[in-house]
């Protein structure tokens, strides 16, 4: 990214600003990035699903990836019940293993924050809550900046916003990159701290990994503090190739900006071996760094208890199954 | 063992890299039970005539693990006399066997694809064992390819009529096939799959430092209830190779190895009315333009020469990259270096497993001093390799300019010669600036510029946005020194009929 390297004198947004000066030379920015070969970076995503992971890297892995939990549940359904006993859930994942570790947030819609909040206060796990017409996009800036001013306010440390793909696919990257920035100030606290910004795609609707790429870049300029890849709730949602290339594009504006960026894969992640597969992906395309719950997530609500049955099944030498994990 | 860490100092003398610090995520090792290779007898003789018989003479070989330097198997060195039998067994066989119908010659070839498969993963632990490569490469690349070509050929066997060298084409007679170490059951099934198809019967020669697969293989065709004497294998070095081409009753000769060799097997055959056909050296470009795709450029890269210990006839062994870009993709390829795990062949997640041989490594290592004697910039990442056994970190050496040795000769390990341009023009001059030509790479987004080299690179395979995929369907051969004849492909069937 030579071209960025040199508009880029280091802070977020900072110099890269200049590129969303206008709709032309945020499109020329974009477009100017490298292209993806569908080809060669389906192959890579395949090879490294083919790491074998054993004993104790598999232990590790495990725990590794159930702090990286955001432990969901986005249901129309949702009651406070529910949404009480997935946090206690969270706080003690498996409550036979006091060792288990915590996941890293609870996922919530933003009328169940101020319950989540709660349920969880003191106990560092954080609330995540998807604002900003989740999951569709589909509504005025006010909407979604009082949707996200709301959760805010109602104590989320995290906000999941999606992106509006209408207006992506169509080339308006202005109109995105605006409401990004916008939403970013909507998380702000009257202490002057912010809640943290995930931004979602919906990778499945942006059908190209082009696409992907530059969206990953147009939300990292705009100040996102993550990039995620699906909402969950659409027919594609994270892939390993997808995630990959995202994984690829937070390496790449590190090295231009300095600004390190976070990644949610979201959605259809459900067996611990696609957790592994994921982290081995983390592992050798970012390495240690973003090896923790603070620089990727999984966005994911089935996932943890098939990795409390291997974590299980990995100190006791025998599988036990669905009865012994809980069903929240 | 597999992963980097800092124990040495690196061998290179470049920039600061982001070499792995990898502490985090510590890869157990995985490895695959050698158990899996079946039982390795303690000596070999020859198979001939459908049976396993003693040479005729008393020397023999030794065949030993690279990554251990342990002796596997004594095998046996074949004679001028183990040569004759092994040939008149073809010769016996020829007659029932080119006058099947080809489909019935289809329903063998069939069978041993799908033995193959059944086998394996023996056959996969069993070549890593002898060859050194990483199991990863043998389960997912040679194994799957072996079957698929024998899968492929068996399909033209009864179609040789439509196959476009006319009517009813005939079959040459014996078959005389040398091969080399680097992927010894491949080429293996790149020779006898297409010489079966088309109705020849078969004497080979695996290379001397990998004969197991191929003895392997005898027991297969047994297994599969193939004619007596349609495929004898002969073992021992390049005098039994020697004595095999030589021999006055064999038609055709099928030669994959060095270009020396090849070179002297064309003289020794010139004024014969043999047929001969030759896979030899190279000396691939891998060009790579400002607009590429940069990511899968580097994996490309990477591919093309640390794969396989880049002991590949046809790897991408020198870079060329636009000058625009060079920084930027040699950082980029510098850290990706940093990430193979380089170890135990057996062990399924080592990416670069061990040099074949002691000569070979010899020869790597020389030819790497000579580098940096010229000038060139030499960069290793820094990786502990194990005490025992044959090893070569992957190796990059950037300044490399046409006139060096490591950007001539074919290194034929994991060494990389990075060479830079400015113009498509001058791409194409220094890609074709060598007596190589078998294969070439193109990495670039425009479709139209693709073409265009295309049609100017002399290579026998131009790959665009990839590198070193193989498929049965497609022809390989080279230009100039790197040989002539196709193997693969409908022009893979070429070599073995009489047109």
């Amino acid at each position: 990214m030579s071209t960025l390297a040199a508009n880029a004198p280091g802070a977020a947004g900072g110099g890269l600003a200049d590129v969303a000066a206008s709709e032309a030379t945020l499109r020329r920015f974009l477009h100017g990035l490298p292209g993806v070969d569908q080809v060669g970076l389906e192959s890579r995503a395949a090879t490294l699903g083919t790491r074998s992971i054993k004993t104790t890297a598999k232990a590790f892995a495990i725990d590794l990836a159930i702090s990286m939990i955001d432990l969901t549940t986005l249901e129309g359904a949702d009651t406070v019940g529910k949404v009480r006993s997935l946090c206690a859930k969270g706080l003690s994942p498996d409550p036979s293993d006091r060792s288990t570790p915590r996941v890293a947030a609870i996922c919530v819609y933003p009328d169940m924050v101020a319950t989540a909040k709660e349920a969880l206060r003191g106990s560092g796990v954080q609330v995540a809550s998807v604002a900003t017409a989740f999951p569709s996009g589909r509504a005025g800036l006010p909407v979604k900046l009082a949707d996200t001013a709301e959760a805010v306010a109602a104590g989320a440390d995290e906000i999941d916003m999606v992106i509006d793909r209408g207006a992506f696919l169509s080339g308006r990257y202005l109109e995105v990159f605006e409401t990004i920035g916008a939403v970013k100030a909507a998380c702000e606290r009257p202490d002057g701290t912010s809640a943290h910004l995930k931004v979602i795609f919906e990778t499945g609707e942006l059908q190209t990994y082009d696409n992907v790429r530059r969206a990953s870049w147009l939300a990292m300029i705009a100040g996102a503090d993550f990039i995620k890849t699906s909402t969950g709730k659409v027919a594609v949602n994270a892939t390993p190739p997808v995630t990959l290339l995202m994984l690829e594009a937070v390496r790449d504006f590190r090295a231009a900006t300095g600004v390190q960026i976070g990644v949610k894969p979201a959605g259809g992640i459900r067996t611990t071996k696609d957790a592994m597969k994921y982290l081995v992906m983390v592992n050798e395309t970012l390495g240690d760094d973003w090896l923790s719950p603070h620089w990727f997530r999984f966005g994911a609500s089935s996932l943890l208890n098939d990795l409390l049955m291997q974590r299980q099944k990995l100190s006791t030498g025998r599988y036990s199954g669905p009865d012994y994990v809980t069903v929240d | 063992m597999a992963k980097t860490k800092k124990t040495e100092t690196g061998t290179g003398t470049g920039t600061e890299q982001p070499v792995r610090k990898g502490s985090l995520f510590e890869y157990a090792p995985a490895p695959e039970s050698p158990a899996a290779a079946g039982e390795i007898a303690t000596g070999y003789g020859h198979f001939i005539g459908g049976e396993f018989v003693d040479s005729s003479g008393s020397e023999a070989l030794k065949t030993v693990n690279p990554a251990t330097e342990q002796v596997l198997a004594e095998f046996a060195q074949g004679t001028g006399e183990d040569v004759d039998r092994a040939v008149a067994a073809a010769r016996k066989a020829f007659a029932d066997w080119s006058a099947l119908p080809g489909s019935e010659r289809a329903k063998y070839l069939f069978r041993i694809a799908r033995i193959i498969q059944e086998r394996s993963r023996e056959l996969a632990v069993l070549e890593s064992i002898d060859n050194g490569k990483p199991i990863r490469e043998t389960r997912d690349v040679d194994l799957p390819l072996v079957a698929a070509h024998f899968f492929y050929y068996a399909g033209w066997a009864d179609k040789l009529d439509f196959a476009g060298y006319g009517p009813n084409p005939r079959p040459l007679g014996v078959a005389a096939q040398v091969i080399p170490w680097n992927f010894p059951l491949l080429m293996l099934a790149w020779k006898v799959a297409p010489a079966l198809a088309t109705g020849n019967t078969v004497v080979l020669k695996p290379a001397e430092t990998t004969p197991l697969t191929a003895l392997r293989f005898a027991e297969i065709c047994r297994q599969a209830g193939l004619p007596k004497g349609v495929v004898n294998i002969v073992t021992g070095d390049g005098r039994t190779g020697a004595a095999l081409t030589a021999h006055p009753d064999v038609n055709k000769v099928a030669f994959t190895g060095s270009t020396p060799v090849g070179r002297a097997i064309a003289k020794q055959l010139a004024g014969t009315r043999k047929k001969l056909s030759l896979e030899l050296g190279g000396k691939a470009a891998n060009i790579v333009f400002d607009d590429a795709p940069l990511d899968q450029a580097v994996e490309g890269i990477v591919n093309g020469i640390f794969f396989n210990q880049g002991h590949v006839c046809c790897a991408g062994s020198r870079l060329l990259v636009q000058e625009s870009v060079q920084d930027e993709l040699l950082d980029a390829l510098k850290r990706r270096m940093g990430t193979l795990r380089v170890g135990d062949p057996l062990d399924k997640n080592t990416d670069v497993g061990a040099i074949n041989s002691a000569e070979q490594l010899a020869r790597i290592t020389e030819l790497a001093a000579a580098g940096e004697q010229e000038g060139a910039e030499r960069w290793a990442p820094e990786c502990e390799l194990p005490g025992a056994g044959y090893w070569f970190r992957p190796t990059l050496f950037t300044g490399v300019s046409q006139a060096h040795r490591i950007a001539r000769e074919e290194i034929f390990g994991p060494v990389l010669s990075v060479l830079t341009f400015r113009t498509p023009a001058e791409a194409v001059e220094k890609a074709n600036n060598t007596p190589y030509g078998l294969s070439a790479g193109i990495w670039t987004e425009k479709g139209s510029r693709i073409l265009w080299m295309a049609n100017r690179l002399r290579a026998g395979v131009v790959w665009a946005n990839t590198f070193n995929k193989f498929d049965p369907t497609s022809p390989f051969g080279g230009y100039k020194e790197s040989g002539y004849g196709r193997e693969g492909g409908r022009h893979g069937l070429e070599a073995y009929l009489d047109v």
